[in-house]
């Protein structure tokens, strides 16, 4: 009886223990959000910016670069995924994969070879677990990115795209990142990031008609020199969005880790306040039983 | 008649505000940008330095690998990396 009511004790104090890292946890994953989200904002005009100018060099340059040209037969893509480093963030890092796997099939549908490049510890030891071959990974800055990361990843991805496809070069570069809707919907989307995606309509673009551009030295020069800062702020954004998209199913994983280490506790108490009540009715009924039998032996 | 000028990095925007001139050390050489000059690109030398100019004061900021665009609305400098001088 006693041993009972001991080991319901020691339940309770490990799940109390439990309950207060999954709380900080979820704390810590609080305040990240907020901070990925400024720093989201704080990228905003930079991204957009270059990709307005790209829009305006596009649309009134007739000379065929590999930034807007699609190649006409493409044999091989690039595919960035990115996922976290650590788990505790429920379905985070799967959903981002599920959805790589079926960008990844599309693709190969389409005849074209997959190279994969791999953000996070998580998406590594998901694919090495499967003995994918894996054509570059990044780890250690998933909940923190800073443009230096960004760049080092499109770094390998430029080197790729320019190389001809006979020495293993991409004609097409993938990116897999989640998108931060709000606090509880996070989305795993899949977008092409080179050739880049030129919307054409007669529209005239958000902040008024794009400039006629005068360039210095040359458009080519230009669009050259544009390439790898297109790429670089547009995986960095995307790393930003996937920081506060991670922090925020974290938080939320372990909201519910808390709510039901409190849950567990709560239980295990009424367990424990039962069996101590038990332990004590039978100790009077054993010494009340005990008194009986002397009496009558009297 | 100020231009509206921004200075913007990828992690932030390091200045913004109107200014009356803005130099800048294009590829082919020093550019000096005035209100309503013609829309530009231009690509900056890395290491270079942005001089803006406005009421009087001057501000100048080291910018890295860069490029300037002036359109109608303004002037935008987009620097990989941009820091301040005074």
């Amino acid at each position: 009886m006693a041993g009972q009511l001991r080991e319901y004790r020691r339940r309770i104090r490990s799940v109390q223990s439990t309950k207060k890292i999954t709380k900080a946890m979820e704390l810590i994953a609080a305040s990240r959000i907020a901070k990925a989200r400024a720093r989201v904002a704080a990228a905003r005009p930079y991204a957009e910016e270059i990709t307005r100018v790209i829009e305006a060099v596009a649309s009134q340059t007739t000379i065929s670069h590999p930034l807007t040209t699609e190649h006409a037969q493409a044999t091989r893509a690039a595919v960035v995924v990115i996922t976290s480093d650590r788990g505790l963030a429920g379905g985070y890092s799967s959903n981002a994969l599920k959805r790589t796997n079926e960008l990844i099939e599309l693709l190969r549908s389409e005849g074209k070879s997959v190279e994969l490049h791999v953000v996070g510890r998580k998406g590594v030891g998901y694919y090495r677990f499967r003995d994918r071959a894996i054509d570059g990974e990044y780890t250690g800055f998933s909940e923190q990115p800073s443009y230096g990361d960004a760049k080092s990843v499109a770094d390998a991805l430029i080197s790729s795209f320019v190389a001809a496809t006979e020495d293993g070069g991409v004609d097409e570069i993938h990116v897999v990142h989640t998108e931060y809707v709000s606090a509880l919907t996070q989305t795993p989307v899949a977008r092409r990031l080179l050739p880049m995606v030129l919307t054409e309509t007669d529209q005239p673009p958000a902040g008024g008609p794009l400039p006629q551009y005068e360039f210095e030295p040359s458009a080519e020069a230009v669009l050259d020199a544009l390439l790898p800062r297109y790429v670089e702020s547009r995986l960095y954004a995307a790393m930003l969005e996937s920081a506060a998209s991670e922090s925020a199913a974290r938080q939320r994983a372990m909201k519910s880790a808390t709510d039901n280490a409190e849950d567990l506790a709560r239980s295990y108490t009424r367990l424990a306040n039962r069996a101590r009540q038990d332990a004590i009715t039978q100790e009077i009924s054993e010494i009340v039983g005990g008194a009986n039998a002397l009496a009558s032996a009297s | 008649m100020p231009i509206r000028v921004a200075i913007v990095s990828p992690e932030q925007e390091v200045w913004s505000g109107d200014a009356d001139m803005v130099v800048a050390r294009t590829t082919d050489g020093d550019l000096g940008v005035l209100p309503g000059h013609v829309p530009l690109l231009g690509v900056l030398v890395p290491g270079g330095t942005v001089r803006i100019k406005t009421g009087g004061r001057e501000i100048a900021a080291e910018v890295d690998g860069g490029f300037i665009s002036v359109t109608r609305q303004g002037v935008s400098i987009l620097a990989e990396t941009a820091t301040l001088n005074g």
